[in-house]
């Protein structure tokens, strides 16, 4: 009981559910040394299972624990600056043999959370990657590049064709049922399928708020203030942790994974995992019956100066 | 006892499932219908059902006017709460569900704006089905053409998802008409709105008196090549002379010449004008994903190898500096 008095003077909010620890804003390791003691307050001043309760807490050294567990979405693409080519029976892209990365915005968000981490706003960065065997590369440039630790939810080549980003979002829900995330940080769109769904998909199955296309994240008082791109400007939205966010690019540099970074991202963690063991079902909604190349563009040639230019744009009739 | 009335109830529910209805959630800013949303229309009736505009906002009412003369649309839907200003996806999302459980629409689509994008997947997960972004074609009700690879692949896809949960590319489809038609107006449910999880704050819009980015007939960019932002006037000049907009590529943008809003590409905006116009752009597959459907392209650059000339249909290699104010003085003659 003495610990329990020392932590009634500031404000500290607990949410506990039926099933232990949720929505606790400072980090869990520590947590798990007070559970003792507040379980017992728990279970003597209040009858229901699920209710939230005010606890303070006293001293600095407990205040800054209050920071967040944040999960980040990384997708293994083709390189950006790769020219695709068609495979000839419709089917898809070529991808054998061909450059892959993390895509571009993962590593945008990725590079938010270990920032927040730096920052002391967040206690663990967790990366999932959600693929083939292939995808372990990412992840591991993922951790070098700051991640505590990491979740690959496996599959065969045949099944990550098929993958959309509803079959993604539903499995980041399920881990973060599972694991109790205070945020999940993703791209605003991978630049393979750029679907641009699957922040929104997950923010809709957890029911938690969505800020998209993030240019500026700040986090205070179990809140995110994010600034927005959108399509007039900017937009500043507030919105309540747990939440998810997905970056633009103009959130930040991601840095590079420098080599002491790269071996020591060989001993972290990395949890595989299958979609069937986080009872996710991967039926097909979407089936692709074809893939072709667009219409070539052919390039119309150079003309000599302004005057000519002006005057076969007047013969075409765009301009008066 | 309850049989032959159950039979009955079952009966009219099978019969109400398969009246194939589509429903376009509008965008709008409180005073005008966003011109996105006479695009979703045209989409909206290559599918060929009875339409449906559902306009939810604070002040809705003139916007719903304006929804109800778009000819083809057979209802608009109205929900109006002051919870509902600025449009946060946490609170759209519940009014297109309530209009959802209502109505049972087959087809939910949106522009693929920010503000579609951004509550149409939620709506999705949801109703617990898969949707389908940036449609830049309709097939039929359940086969759709989309472009992956930052334009670089067309997929023709195949949706066997209960509800369609679609966005619309807004320059692959003609803006339908604005006036000709008369709706009936029915006032739609609000639902339960959230409003502890997430709230506005405040924005900052680009404030330009040119002709809209994604609607004007001609298109200017500048890129990299401008050098600085004070360099852009020389855009503008032009720009008013031919009553054009004026984009961006990301490289001027991040080097900080113009706002983000102006720029054209895989991750900004993408744009099909009669003419646009690239001025000291390389041309970079992303930049190239944002514009290559306009009907005519003019670049001038001064490197001749620069990817963009591929895609142009006029090329003027030429130093950027000496050959737009040229242009822009041989246009006044």
């Amino acid at each position: 009981m003495p610990l329990c008095f020392t932590l009634l003077k500031d404000h500290l909010i607990l949410a506990l559910p039926e099933d232990g620890f949720r929505n606790v804003l400072f980090d869990t390791t520590i947590c798990l040394a007070l559970l003792v003691p507040l379980t017992c307050l728990c279970s003597s001043s209040v009858p229901s299972k699920k209710s939230t309760l005010i606890f303070s807490v006293h001293g600095p050294s407990v205040r800054t624990l209050i920071t967040m567990k944040i999960l980040v979405g990384v997708k293994r693409v083709v390189d950006y600056a790769v020219k695709i080519r068609v495979k000839p029976d419709k089917s898809g892209v070529v991808k054998d043999g061909v450059a892959h990365s993390i895509n571009p915005f993962c590593e945008i968000a990725l590079e938010e959370a270990v920032r927040l981490k730096e920052a002391k706003k967040a206690s663990e960065v967790v990366v999932v990657s959600i693929g083939n065997a292939k995808c372990t590369e990412n992840i591991r440039t993922a951790l070098a590049k700051g991640a505590d630790k990491a979740i690959h939810v496996e599959v065969d080549d045949k099944t990550a064709e098929k993958l959309e980003p509803f079959h993604v979002a539903k499995s980041i829900a399920e881990l973060v049922k599972r694991d109790k995330y205070d945020a999940v940080f993703l791209g605003k769109q991978a630049i393979d399928d750029d679907a641009n769904q699957t922040g929104q998909l997950l923010a809709g199955f957890l029911d938690w708020p969505q800020a998209t296309f993030a240019s500026k994240v700040e986090h205070a008082d179990g809140k995110l203030t994010v600034t927005r791109e959108v399509d007039g400007g900017l937009q500043t939205v507030k919105v309540k942790l747990p939440a998810v966010v997905t970056a633009d690019l103009r959130l930040n540099e991601p840095r590079y994974a420098t080599l002491p970074n790269i071996m020591k991202a060989k001993k972290k963690p990395l949890e595989k995992i299958t979609p069937d063991k986080l009872g996710v079902d991967l039926t097909v909604q979407t089936e692709i019956l074809e893939v072709t190349e667009p219409p070539v563009r052919q390039a119309g040639g150079f003309v000599e100066d302004v005057p000519t230019l002006v005057k076969k744009l007047r013969e075409k009739g765009v301009i008066a | 006892m309850f049989a032959p009335k159950t039979l009955f109830f079952r009966s009219l529910g099978s019969l109400q499932k398969r009246l194939n209805s589509t429903l376009v959630v509008a965008e709008h800013d409180d005073q005008a219908l966003g011109a996105i949303t006479l695009n979703t229309i045209t989409a909206a009736q290559k599918i060929g059902h009875e339409i449906s505009v559902l306009v939810a906002g604070a002040n809705s009412k003139k916007v719903a006017e304006q929804a109800a003369k778009i000819p083809n649309v057979k209802r608009v839907l109205v929900a109006e709460d002051a919870q509902l200003k600025d449009l946060l996806p946490e609170r759209v999302t519940e009014v297109v569900l309530e209009a959802q459980k209502k109505n049972n629409f087959t087809h939910i689509l949106a522009g693929g704006s920010s503000f579609g994008r951004g509550v149409l997947p939620r709506v999705a997960a949801k109703l617990d089905v898969s949707p389908i972004s940036d449609i830049s074609a309709v097939h039929s009700p359940d086969t759709f053409t989309r472009t992956m690879y930052a334009g670089n692949a067309v997929a023709k896809v195949k949706s066997s998802a209960k509800v369609k949960i679609l966005t619309v590319r807004g320059t692959a489809f003609e803006a339908s008409a604005a006036d000709g038609g008369s709706a009936a107006t029915e006032a739609a449910e609000v639902g339960k709105l959230n409003t502890e999880i997430s709230e506005f704050v405040s924005q900052e819009l680009s404030k330009s008196d040119r002709p809209d980015l994604q609607t004007a007939r001609i298109v200017i960019s500048g890129g990299r090549g401008l050098k600085s932002g004070d360099n852009f006037k020389l855009l503008y000049e032009l720009a008013d002379k031919l009553g054009a907009a004026v984009g961006a590529s990301r490289a001027a943008v991040d080097a900080g010449f113009v706002p983000n809003d102006m720029q054209v590409g895989q991750t900004g905006k993408i744009v099909a004008p009669d003419l646009y116009i690239a001025v000291g752009i390389s041309g970079a597959i992303q930049h190239l994903a944002g514009m290559k459907d306009s009907k005519v392209i003019v670049a001038i650059n001064k490197d001749k190898e620069a990817p963009i000339f591929q895609v142009a249909d006029f090329g003027l290699e030429a130093d950027l500096f000496k050959a737009v104010p040229e242009l822009t003085a041989e246009l006044s003659k």
